[in-house]
């Protein structure tokens, strides 16, 4: 079984101010998202005027983890490879960058389901990122 | 105002080397621009306008123009949208001719990350205070998985195959063994493509394009002086530029910017899709190529593969003669940016100087486009339309 995060060291975040209650949640091991107060839409990745209505009345909200792969690649060389990167469509709706984890590889399709797991960068800062949900029609396959 | 009918390319060059370590930058900048100056038969103090794009050495025109010893300028600028940056420069000095800001526009591009080795599946530079970046790089963003996850989300949609996209790069090896100067010469088969090493699922080795050094230079002039220079006259007819992004999260990689462009540029030049002879496609990738012919309407969305497919973009087979230089596919791509030789390709074939393996006849109608950054995140988008007068 090929997983994504065992050789690839994960660069820190650079920060802007005002990203670090995403990272804080993160270390708790929370997905957070901005919400929009005025026209109620939530977006990613997080800003200080929302992106639709421009309102400055935007939110931190807790997201549920839970989404559905848009679309994946399998990088195979590089530094390192192979690791999965991928867009996973947030059941709250916006769509975020990010990496399919702890699962194997060749297994990865479009539509699939996953949940949020969270994972060290090189200097200990967590960053939200994905693996397989286990379903029943889907079984994620045993480690062995 | 519209630019149609306002300015003339009546320059062009290409460097012709692919690797320059003994060159530096400003060099390769300073031998495209005295090739197109030649090839336009203008004297260096005719050009009173300057563009530039991140390629240029310290990112800002003040060391070229420093280093051309260009005297006369009334108009600068150095929009930057990534590799389709010249295709824009085209556009804006047509403008800024209509509007008498200029009479003479230079536009170079060079670069050597052939000799510094800069490839696309390496992390790029990013710098702080970029609002995405806290949020993107930790995962690995590089120049290939960024195309190919539109690349993976477009088979899912629509079905399209990896023999269909390695299409793309069999019609750009069949143009590139007539160019002496191409980094890849031979004919590739659908098989060869498959068979290369996978860089990032569903692209390969050769779903990409070359990392060349090199450059090339357009001059752009006022229709009066094009009319008084003895060279066949290559009229800008319609433009179109934008930006598309991720919408707040909102993403959709099934389209580029050229979605945009391609109908802007069409209306502007009052020509449709079935009136292009030749099209110069902006090829980083097999799938930056597939996406842009759906956008601009030669196809319908989600039938580029079909459309690709049995030779159809092969000069003198298909129905639509593209990259007859080879491209960035198989000819160069310099400075990781290949909107210039787009648009030199579609001025050669427009003036019949393009190799007579690949000319197409009595060419009078041609489209250069392009994107610049990464269609899987945020790219620039332009689209050039040129005629034979």
């Amino acid at each position: 079984m090929a997983t994504s995060n065992v050789d690839r060291k994960i660069s820190d975040p650079l920060m802007n101010p005002g990203d670090e209650p995403y990272f804080d949640a993160a270390a708790q091991g929370r997905l957070l998202i901005k919400q929009c107060s005025d026209c109620g839409k939530p977006h990613h990745y997080p800003r200080a005027i929302c992106p639709f209505c421009w309102s400055p009345d935007v939110q931190w909200a807790d997201a549920s983890g839970e989404g559905t792969i848009y679309t994946f690649s399998i990088t195979r060389r590089g530094a390192g490879a192979p690791y999965c990167i991928a867009y996973v469509a947030l059941d709250e709706g916006p769509v975020v960058m990010t990496n399919i984890v702890d699962s194997d590889l060749e297994a990865i399709r479009i539509g699939q389901r996953v949940r949020a797991v969270f994972k060290p960068s090189e200097g200990g800062i967590s960053v939200p990122m994905f693996t397989l949900a286990q379903t029943a029609d889907a079984p994620a396959r045993q480690e062995t | 105002m519209t630019i149609k009918d306002k300015a003339y390319i009546v320059g062009a060059y290409e460097h012709p080397l692919r690797k320059a370590p003994n060159h530096s930058v400003a060099q390769l900048h300073a031998e495209v621009a005295r090739g197109a100056l030649l090839d336009a038969g203008l004297a260096k103090d005719d050009i009173d306008g300057y563009f530039c794009a991140g390629d240029a050495p310290g990112a800002n025109p003040w060391s070229m123009v420093n280093y051309l010893n260009l005297n006369r300028l009334r108009h600068v600028e150095s929009t930057d949208m990534g590799g389709c940056s010249y295709l824009i420069h085209v556009a804006h000095a047509a403008e800024a001719i209509a509007a008498g800001k200029c009479n003479v526009a230079l536009i170079t591009l060079a670069g050597r990350p052939n000799s510094e080795g800069v490839s696309g599946t390496q992390a790029r530079v990013r710098g702080v205070n970029l609002p995405d970046s806290p949020f993107e790089m930790p995962h690995g963003p590089v120049t290939v998985n960024l195309y190919a996850m539109a690349a993976m989300r477009h088979m899912y949609e629509f079905g399209t195959t990896s023999e269909q996209l390695a299409w793309i790069k069999v019609a750009a090896s069949h143009h590139a063994q007539h160019n002496p100067h191409a980094m890849l010469r031979n004919v590739v088969t659908v098989e060869d493509v498959l068979n290369s090493p996978m860089v990032s699922d569903p692209l390969h080795r050769l779903d990409s394009c070359v990392v060349s050094d090199g450059g090339g230079a357009i001059i752009v002039a006022r229709p009066d002086i094009a009319k008084s220079l003895n060279r066949p006259r290559v009229k800008v007819i319609g433009s179109g530029e934008t930006s598309k992004h991720q919408m707040g999260g909102q993403i959709d990689l099934s389209y580029t910017g050229v979605a945009w462009t391609g109908p802007r540029a069409f209306e502007e030049a009052g020509v449709t899709p079935a009136d292009i002879q030749y099209a110069s496609i902006y090829d980083s990738f097999t799938i930056t190529v597939l996406l842009q012919l759906e956008d601009l309407g030669f196809c319908k969305k989600g039938e580029g593969g079909r459309f690709v497919a049995d030779g159809n973009l092969i000069s003198g087979v298909g129905r639509l003669p593209f990259n007859t230089d080879g491209g960035g596919l198989c000819n160069n791509h310099p400075a990781n940016r290949g909107g210039m030789t787009k648009i030199i390709e579609a001025v050669r074939q427009l003036r019949g100087e393009a190799h007579p393996a690949v000319q197409v006849p009595n060419c009078a109608l041609a489209l250069a486009t392009g994107v610049g950054g990464a269609i899987g995140h945020r790219h620039g988008a332009a689209t050039l339309i040129l005629e034979r007068e």
